[in-house]
């Protein structure tokens, strides 16, 4: 059935920062200002609601009586069930990780190679291109074979690339009569890709047309900026969606050389989730391995490292808000204080309503309709990041003051209460993050990709219900120097640090009936 | 391969018959109607509340309205402080949030299963005794002038199709943008909100939809509960929104500060609620799935890669509406291509579907994906609350999506082609062209 939602909404729908969208979509939703026809997406529409900000408590008003049932849901253990991953290698090395679920005839399968675009070198959009190709030509087969051999069969393939990641997607019915051709034919198709050139260059105009149509909007021009200016000289500050001078030069012996280095068996993982046995998914699994080519793990990248004093970068453009990002490379993956920074970043700002920064910032001030924090922790760093957009003539306290409250967070730490409420957040919606074959097969996948033990959800909240407020203060400590976070901006006019008050009038707010 | 792709149509009813969960519904003497979905494979829950009361329903002076409102009903209650309401919904682990649409406004939670009792006892809070403060207000309004400048103000594509809206769907509330004109936005007053939630927020317009790990004997006691004491209240009527006799060939030039040019174009159609013969609304999904309903369709296929007109391009039928529903086309022209050759392209697409008739194997591939979509789409317990509030909030039979496939199945070759003829012409169409202003183009 299609129907499509063309909405809008309370809270920002949070975005991915790592993330670089698949051709199609970004020419396609931009050409019609964000209410893109297309048939049986609005549903893909409604996914994007899920990443909506996790929201979290700070401090409930007295309130005494209500809810009247409060006290019993406080009472009730949230039940939090346990994914039963089974994992193993291929002969080709490929790591595989495998959850059965029969409840629906279908099967999604998942593969995450370290392939992504710090892998780029010397040639900004190579992995990107690479993976936009798969799919445009296989083993003699043309892109009208391979996309009506997939949709037939009523499958659904998709390849995409992120900072780390490539990543190839395949979601089909269970059922063998049409597993079995639809698995066929992805062989072949992430197997033995034939980058055409016709494709390239195709593919190649629609990512410049698609970089220059980001040029029409603030939004991403800062984003890059924000990550060219953090991980300046690292492979992570690369633009993963090359760069209009990057973009003409790239070859096709280049991205089948890529492919055949980053695409190898021994650099991936097979996530699978749907209603087939064990063995069904050991042979999957070794066909696909067999497909790809053969080859080792791509070697470690160098670990970032943060900058050591404030950098400001500013892009004059004239919108009518201006968009700040703050922060610094703060993370890694394996980093021992994964959790205390994941728990309070829930109170500082990750965790939507609740969190100070949208408390602050939005709900006693109105300088923002969304305003958020994060760690985004991948293999070899990652950034702590704070971004809002405001009107302009609000930029410069807006950002004063969140320097402020980032300050004070870092300083002092939680309380014992915000800390309460952000464990119960947390450990209450557990079940949410594992509910349906779409969850779990993006938690196979990051667990398998960043070699996470399989019971890491369990362990994960083990931690969560332990770590105290001390804990919390030390990590950010350790993570984020307030006084280093770099400030890129977009907008009319750079923004100025003001003196503010960052104590919200609350008897403001009891006043006003 | 016409015959593989016949038999694999046929497999595939078996197989989403098979995908079919169990579905309540009652009705309170109240009048707020209660869906209920089982979906026993997780302990979760998902409820949300639908009204039937959308910025199509807004008066011309008073558009952005409806979604303000809906941001109000974050802003507190009798019992509940500004902000109260999400941070209870947070610290029980639940996620929370809404939207407005043209047709409707819904509300959600989502929690893992035993939060299901506090989830009713708020929405119920807020449909009783919402209470909308002065100051409140003015302060929620700048964050949503905010929205509007972060999705609309500050993206060029974004405004064109806001205007092309305008003109597009005359004389419809379709026509004004969801979010409200700036400068009405900018004047909306209080009392406005309360008597919008005063109209419109009562349980009798209402529909509620409880989807995951629930029975209806364990959910009906608690609906009761928070529910059955609500006063019914009455809501002003809704009259259906056509555009009907047709507006006309129109046609709008816009010159906007955008690096690549974009072409519009919208046909007003029947939808599924206003469609005389329902039978349109059918064919017209085909349509669309023919032109667009994938890599292998006739847009991408020709367009996008053989002729390399377009760097993107697409065409959908929104059907599923109240009021009369649209089939969209709009482009992103390759470098070196006019907006005049891309829109000759796409006419040429329609014209063909007027003149000849589809393949059979092209419509099949339309019904193998609806029909996998089926089974696909119960993946997802939100994606299911939210077609059943849908459905309901628009007056449409809740089981719409078990008998799509069949009625889909129905459609004929000349169907399509009959349609294309009926609904796919000049005084039904609008067109836009939105160039580079000058100086901007690369």
């Amino acid at each position: 059935m299609k129907t499509e939602l063309q909405a809008t909404s309370y809270k920002l729908q949070g975005a991915k920062m790592s993330a670089s969208s698949p051709r199609r979509a970004v020419l396609r939703a931009a050409s019609v200002g964000g209410a893109a026809p297309g048939l049986f997406n609005w549903l893909q529409g409604l996914r994007s609601l899920r990443f909506l900000a996790v929201s979290m408590a700070v401090l409930l008003s007295a309130c005494a009586s209500f809810p009247t049932t409060e006290e019993q849901v406080a009472a009730s253990e949230p039940q939090a069930p346990e994914l039963d991953i089974q994992s193993w290698r291929t002969e080709g090395g490929a790591k595989v990780l495998f959850v059965e679920s029969d409840a629906l005839p279908m099967l999604d399968i998942r593969l995450v190679m370290d392939a992504g675009s710090a892998r780029d070198g010397d040639l900004p959009g190579q992995a990107v291109m690479t993976s936009a190709l798969l799919g445009e030509g296989a083993n003699g087969l043309s892109v009208d074979d391979i996309a009506r051999g997939f949709e037939d069969r009523g499958a659904q393939f998709s390849s995409s690339s992120y900072r780390d990641m490539g990543i190839i997607s395949l979601r089909t019915l269970s059922d063998s009569e049409y597993r079995e051709p639809v698995l066929e034919l992805f062989g072949q198709v992430i197997g033995s890709p034939s980058f055409p050139q016709d494709a390239l260059d195709r593919i190649r105009t629609q990512m410049m047309q698609g970089l220059r149509m980001e040029q029409q909007v603030p939004g991403p021009q800062v984003s890059k900026a924000f990550m060219a200016t953090v991980f300046e000289g690292h492979p992570y500050g690369t633009a993963s969606d090359g760069t209009l001078e990057s973009l003409p030069t790239i070859q096709r012996q280049q991205l089948d050389a890529f492919y055949k280095r980053y695409y190898a068996a021994g650099n991936a993982v097979i996530a699978m989730v749907g209603a087939i046995s064990r063995d069904e998914a050991e042979q999957i699994a070794e066909q696909i391995s067999r497909a790809l080519p053969a080859g080792e793990a791509a070697p470690d990248l160098p670990r970032a490292e943060p900058l050591v004093e404030r950098q400001r970068n500013h892009i004059q453009f004239p919108s009518t808000q201006t968009h700040i990002l703050l922060g610094n490379q703060a993370t890694w993956r394996g980093n021992p204080d994964h959790v205390a920074l994941y728990v309070g970043n829930m109170i500082l700002g990750g965790g939507g309503f609740a969190s100070i920064l949208t408390d602050e910032v939005r709900q006693k001030r109105g300088y923002v309709y969304g305003i958020g924090s994060g760690f985004s922790a991948m293999a070899a760093g990652g950034p702590f990041q704070v971004q809002f957009k405001t009107g302009n003539n609000n930029a410069d306290q807006a950002l004063s003051l969140t320097l402020q409250l980032i300050d004070r967070f870092v300083t002092e730490g939680p309380d014992e209460e915000q800390l309460e409420e952000a464990r119960t957040n947390i450990l209450g919606g557990f079940a949410l993050g594992t509910a349906d074959n779409s969850d779990i097969i993006g938690q196979l996948g990051a667990i398998g990709f960043y070699d996470l033990p399989l019971d890491y959800l369990q362990w994960f909240s083990r931690q969560v219900s332990a770590v105290t407020a001390d804990e919390i203060r030390d990590a950010f400590q350790r993570a984020v120097d307030p006084d280093s976070l770099a400030i890129v901006s977009i907008g009319p006019e750079a923004p100025q640090i003001v003196p503010v008050e960052a104590d919200a009038d609350d008897s403001d707010e009891e006043a006003g009936q | 391969m016409k015959q593989l792709i016949m038999a694999l149509v046929v497999g595939l009813w078996s197989l989403t018959a098979a995908a079919e969960l169990p579905t309540h519904a009652f009705t309170l003497d109240n009048g707020l109607k209660v869906l209920v979905r089982e979906d026993h494979r997780a302990p979760v829950v998902t409820v949300m509340v639908w009204f039937k009361a959308g910025s199509i329903d807004e008066a011309p002076f008073e558009t952005g309205l409806a979604h303000v409102l809906e941001h109000m009903m974050f802003k507190g209650t009798d019992k509940l402080g500004p902000g109260d309401y999400s941070k209870l919904v947070a610290r029980y682990g639940g996620s929370d949030n809404a939207f407005t649409s043209y047709d409707y406004t819904a509300y959600f939670q989502q929690y893992e299963v035993s939060r299901l009792p506090l989830a009713l006892e708020l929405e119920a809070e807020r449909l009783a005794n919402l209470k909308i403060d002065d100051e409140e207000f003015f302060r929620e309004l700048q964050v949503v002038m905010e929205e509007r400048r972060m999705r609309t103000d500050d993206n060029p594509n974004a405004l064109a199709w806001e205007k092309f809206q305008a003109v597009a769907r005359p004389g419809t509330g379709y026509a004004h943008p969801i979010i409200g004109w700036r400068s009405l936005l900018s004047q909306l007053q209080p009392e406005q909100a309360r008597s919008w939630y005063r109209r419109f927020y009562v349980p009798g317009n209402a529909t509620l939809v409880i989807a995951g790990d629930v029975t209806r004997e364990q959910v009906e006691p608690l609906v009761q509960r928070f529910f059955a004491d609500l006063p019914a209240g009455s809501t002003p009527p809704r009259p259906r929104q056509t555009v009907n006799p047709p507006a006309g060939e129109r046609h709008l030039s816009l010159s906007m500060p955008v690096k690549v040019p974009a072409l519009y174009m919208l046909y007003n159609v029947p939808s599924l609620v206003t469609a005389e013969n329902k039978r349109d609304f059918y064919a017209l999904t085909m349509l669309a799935g023919v032109l667009d309903g994938g890599m292998s369709a006739r847009i991408e296929t020709e367009l996008v890669r053989q002729q390399k007109l377009v760097a993107g391009a697409g065409a959908g039928y929104s059907g599923i509406q109240r009021g009369d529903g649209t089939f969209t086309l709009s482009a992103t022209p390759s470098p070196g291509v006019t907006l005049e050759e891309v829109e000759a392209a796409l006419r040429k697409q329609v014209e063909r579907l007027q003149t000849s008739l589809p393949d059979a194997a092209e419509m099949a591939r339309v019904r193998a994906g609806v029909l996998a979509s089926q089974v696909y789409d119960k993946d997802s317990v939100m994606g299911q609350a939210m077609e059943l509030g849908m459905l309901s909030t628009l007056g449409l039979e809740t089981d719409l999506s078990e008998t799509f496939a069949d009625e889909l199945a129905k459609v004929t070759a000349e169907d399509v082609q009959r349609v294309a003829k009926t609904w796919l012409v000049a005084e039904r169409l609008a067109v836009a062209h939105v160039q580079p202003q000058r100086g901007e183009e690369q």
